[in-house]
């Protein structure tokens, strides 16, 4: 027959003398913290003095990327609004008028572009989805505002100020 | 006699200002002490070092709203922490910090008032500071801090006789229950200190002020991961901040307690001030600062102690109590009486 109180609780019995009144236990615990008390440095980051460098592949707020001649790269095909497991992506598309097409290459565009960010859970999977390499997952993590509403960015925050090459992240 | 009123007022007053703000300090040191030992930085933002903290939190504790929960006892809620801060406040009357100094040709003791009973009447105040949590437990009418009270009040009642018995071997061996006396009798030298003579009723005696003042490893009445808070769970504002500070301060009165019946209180080892042709006064105020200093080490191992150990389970604190200190310090007290009845 198994001793049951020896397999699962028998740690009490084998516990030899020195076990039983603790203090050597003790003793070596507390030399541990007075160790690091006194001899370790602290792994602190003084936030918004200091700052953590964040991985290549971390996962921040949206961006809207523009291409090399600074023209908005979303073509407001809503793949990204499928694809989003949170639905948090609301997209307005429009034809492209002449008048607008130095912004646009396509035919079509996105007049509306919005996303949740309370109800995002930033799996990055708009930007895998993204035939036109248009939204990315950037570094952006500073993402406090002082009312809610300001939570549903529109197109005035996400689409990047400047154009440029494209920017892939590995 | 007026004189001696206006005395013991003055030293009434500067003893409230230094013990609440020792207090509030102590809050500091353990937030720091325990924020080096986790490798962090501690407060640092308000002032230097963090040294304007306990003024923050006192003014956040006085400003936040006072909110008394419509479901407890009203009075007896708010008597609790009262009670708790009167308590742990009232040992230091016998607690002697410092030798004496000469003002205008009176001899003031550093004490407040040099009761010839002072190591009895310390401990017996000590312990009644449980009624302070059994109050706000049972008033809050919440299981888990009526849990948290009757945990308080068992543990207490447990660890007061260990407590107890290794007081008794101290009073055996200086034949006298003055604190007072106590300290005079172990001025001589650093051997004649209690924590040599008495190594193992100092273990006993230790562990059983973890117990009493509900620290870490013994702190089955707060127990946030159990008992949400324990007793002061549904405190908030200022009357949490009163159980706070009585915490705090009845630590640093473990820490005194410690120092006077077992450091030798104001005794520097191996210097004779006396020798150094030091004016009495000198000496007086020289006394204060060494039992402080001896205060703050006690302090500083408590804040240790807590923040190296893990929470023991109840049944282990009991048989801790029960089965290992009680039978310890009664062979402790046995061998001291044998010992200072037939050598
Ligand atoms: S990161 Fe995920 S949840 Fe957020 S918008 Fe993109 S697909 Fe939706
Ligand atoms: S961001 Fe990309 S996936 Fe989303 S609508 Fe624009 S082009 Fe399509």
């Amino acid at each position: 027959m198994i001793n049951v109180r020896e397999k699962y609780l028998g740690s009490n019995d084998k516990m030899s003398f020195m076990d039983r009144i603790y203090l050597p236990a003790i003793f070596k615990g507390m030399f541990v913290t007075l160790k690091h008390m006194l001899f370790s440095k602290s792994v602190t980051t003084q936030y918004p003095e200091e700052k953590r460098v964040i991985a290549p592949r971390y996962r921040g707020r949206h961006v809207l990327k523009r291409d090399e001649q600074g023209r908005e790269r979303c073509t407001a095909c809503y793949c990204c609004a499928f694809i989003c497991p949170a639905s948090c992506i609301r997209i307005v598309a429009e034809e492209v008028t002449p008048e607008i097409q130095h912004n646009h290459p396509g035919e079509k565009y996105a007049k509306v572009f919005e996303i949740d960010l309370f109800r995002c859970i930033y799996c990055g999977f708009c930007q895998e989805a993204c035939p036109k390499a248009a939204i990315f997952l950037e570094d952006i993590y500073e993402l406090a505002v002082d009312s809610r509403d300001k939570f549903i960015i529109g197109k005035d925050v996400l689409v990047d100020k400047k154009g440029g090459p494209r920017k892939i992240r590995v | 006699m007026g004189e001696e009123i206006i005395i013991a007022i003055i030293k009434l007053l500067i003893f409230f200002f230094a013990m609440f703000t020792a207090a509030a300090y102590t809050t500091l040191a353990e937030r720091k002490i325990m924020s080096y030992m986790q490798l962090r930085k501690g407060p640092n933002r308000a002032g230097p070092w963090g040294f304007l903290q306990p003024l923050a939190d006192g003014i956040k504790f006085i400003f936040k709203e006072e909110i008394v929960p419509a479901h407890t006892d009203n009075k007896l809620f708010i008597l609790g922490p009262l009670l708790m801060i009167a308590v742990s406040l009232m040992p230091w009357v016998a607690i002697p910090f410092g030798d004496k100094i000469t003002i205008f040709g009176r001899e003031v003791y550093m004490q407040l008032v040099d009761i010839n009973t002072g190591a009895l009447f310390m401990i017996s105040i000590s312990s009644l500071g449980v009624y302070g949590i059994i109050l706000g437990g049972w008033a809050s009418n919440n299981k888990f801090s009526l849990m948290g009270a009757v945990r308080a009040s068992a543990q207490m009642i447990s660890y007061e006789l260990p407590l107890g018995l290794s007081l008794a071997a101290i009073f055996i061996l200086s034949g006298t229950i003055g604190t007072r006396d106590i300290i005079l009798k172990q001025i001589e030298s650093p051997w004649q200190w209690n924590i040599f003579v008495q190594p193992l009723g100092f273990i006993i005696f230790f562990t059983s002020m973890l117990a009493e003042t509900n620290r870490t490893p013994f702190d089955l009445a707060e127990c946030d991961s159990e008992l949400l808070a324990g007793y002061h769970t549904e405190y908030g504002g200022f009357k949490f901040s009163l159980f706070l500070f009585g915490e705090y301060i009845n630590i640093i009165t473990a820490s005194a307690f410690m120092a006077v019946l077992y450091l030798g209180g104001w005794s520097i080892p191996f210097v004779n001030l006396h020798d150094l042709g030091l004016s009495d006064n000198l000496i007086g105020i020289i006394s204060v600062f060494v039992v402080l200093a001896k205060t703050a080490f006690f302090v500083f191992v408590f804040i240790w102690v807590r923040w190296t150990l893990p929470r023991f389970r109840y049944d282990q604190l009991m048989d801790l109590g029960w089965k290992m200190l009680l039978p310890l310090s009664i062979v402790n007290l046995m061998i001291t009486a044998a010992v200072v009845l037939f050598v």
